[in-house]
């Protein structure tokens, strides 16, 4: 290959990236303003509530349980090393708070409902039904997309902290009931350790992942290709792209959000 | 009503419109017809407004649909329209009778209440009332194409635009969507823009005929001028040859 067909190559490929980051974050902004536009459909936002966040509750309660008894496991075990498993509640509840507790949900949901919301849009582009919405004079970014954003925003925090109490539940019970840790010192522990900073960090970063599920998902749906592999390269690079985005979005927000609570 | 002005569209080096021009009369029906992938349905697309073109000018009503600027002007135009898509385009996730409401409580926002005379009217007319309660995949390709006629035609649209009425279905089912199309024209007098490569059984649902060919309209006229016409390729798509100008793809 010479050089100009290298450079050339090159150079669509950046072209490429930047019209492709582009249009996501145009998506993002016509999304957001159609949160605060009339007419308001109320009823759509309780329906993708019910989809996003109830129908995801079971899997991540089940989910937090057992991370949270691991974590008991495996602190009280590193946590003995040194004399510390008093300390077992502090490591379980902490671990879950800042950092797991968010970073599951997003990941659990993104994989259970971000696939789901893609592959739903995605099917609806290529069967010419948002163009249906359209020719109705229906804003498919209004009616479609707004609603799974709003419950992503809002259902992220809310399964973030029941996984939190699920965790800690599940925590306790290993800790307590199998590790022979006192109900008390678990629990005052707990409860000495983790300050609101702690909580409002978790709740921050749920909320940035909210926001990154309802992006990515909506915004593969409504870009999908063509047939049924369109629909399925669109729903696997949802998933993925999310699910990188929450990793690397969430190191930068925990080192942000601790110097910022830090100080 | 319908006007199409020189309109050129193409996608990176292949160009499908260039310089087509049609105009349809109010209380008209016009078919376009070609063979397929000659652009029909990107014409279509262009008369919503859902592609824009590279050149030329669409007015529905008085109204530039090209040069509306945003969804929210485009929509303010696409109120008069009411279109059947070639799958009917159905939202599955509805059953019948919210497919037929859609547009009432979505885009007009009446009151489920309200609309719901509106829609059993529509739906006995079409007789669609056995399959109110049915969802998109339970019933034939026939039934949600009248579903698609109901849903089109329950906000009276001054405009019809239907694309390919028949494909996918039966000569008896094909039959029934004209004779429904010629049904409706008389009950709520719209005007008509059919795309299709059915011929000759699109004649009977439109006043004139223009057929498409290499990106640009060969022949409009009469459906009796079309079938007199000399044009070779005319002629051949006609008769359905597969020798004559028009190569098969």
């Amino acid at each position: 290959m010479n050089i100009v067909a290298a450079t050339e190559n090159f150079g669509s490929f950046i072209i490429d990236t930047t019209e492709r980051w582009g249009r996501s974050w145009i998506f993002l902004s016509r999304v957001l303003s159609a949160l605060v536009r009339p007419p308001f459909r109320p009823y759509l936002y309780f329906q993708q509530l019910l989809q996003i966040g109830v129908n995801s509750s079971l899997v991540i309660a089940l989910i937090a349980l057992f991370t949270g008894a691991v974590l008991a496991v495996q602190g009280e075990y590193t946590l003995s090393k040194f004399g510390a498993n008093a300390y077992t509640g502090p490591a379980v509840a902490l671990s879950l708070i800042r950092e797991l507790g968010p970073v599951l949900t997003a990941l659990m949901v993104i994989g259970r409902a971000g696939s789901a919301v893609t592959a739903e849009i995605g099917i609806m582009r290529i069967t010419e039904q948002i163009d249906a919405l359209r020719s109705m004079a229906v804003d498919p970014i209004k009616y479609l997309m707004a609603p799974r954003l709003l419950a992503g925003l809002i259902a992220m925090p809310l399964l973030c902290g029941m996984f939190n109490v699920v965790g800690i539940f599940g925590g306790y019970i290993v800790a307590v009931g199998l590790l022979d840790l006192s109900a008390g010192t678990f629990m005052s522990q707990i409860e000495s350790a983790v300050g609101l900073v702690d909580i409002y960090s978790g709740f921050i970063k749920a909320t940035v992942f909210g926001l990154i599920f309802g992006w990515v998902s909506c915004y593969k749906g409504y870009t999908c290709g063509f047939g049924a592999q369109g629909v399925n390269k669109a729903t696997t690079q949802s998933v993925v792209t999310a699910s990188v985005a929450v990793l690397i979005v969430d190191y930068f927000l925990t080192s942000v959000l601790t110097r910022v609570f830090m100080k | 009503m319908i006007s199409v002005r020189n309109v050129y569209k193409r996608f990176g080096p292949q160009v499908v419109l260039n310089g087509v021009s049609v105009e349809i009369e109010p209380g008209k029906t016009t078919a376009v017809v070609g063979p397929s992938g000659v652009g029909k349905s990107v014409l279509l697309k262009l008369i919503m407004g859902l592609m824009t073109p590279d050149s030329g000018e669409i007015f529905i009503g008085g109204d530039n649909i090209t040069s509306a600027r945003g969804e929210r002007a485009k929509n303010e135009i696409r109120r008069s329209l009411g279109v059947l898509f070639q799958s009917a385009a159905l939202f599955d996730s509805l059953t019948i009778y919210e497919n037929i409401a859609f547009s009432l409580r979505e885009r007009m926002l009446i009151r489920p209440s309200k609309a719901h005379k509106q829609v059993l009217d529509m739906a006995e007319s079409l007789s669609l009332v056995p399959y109110l309660k049915n969802y998109p995949e339970q019933v034939s390709i026939g039934i949600r194409k009248r579903v698609g006629m109901a849903r089109a035609l329950i906000t009276q649209p001054k405009v019809l635009l239907v694309d390919e009425p028949n494909t996918g279905l039966d000569p008896l089912d094909g039959q029934e969507v004209y004779d429904l199309i010629n049904a409706c024209k008389i009950q709520w007098g719209f005007t008509g823009l059919v795309i299709s490569h059915e011929l000759p059984e699109v004649f009977q649902v439109s006043d004139r005929v223009a057929m498409i060919l290499g990106g640009e309209i060969i022949i409009e006229g009469t459906p009796a001028e079309l079938i007199a016409s000399s044009n070779p390729a005319v002629q051949q798509f006609l008769n359905g040859r597969t020798d004559g100008p028009i190569k098969i793809q």
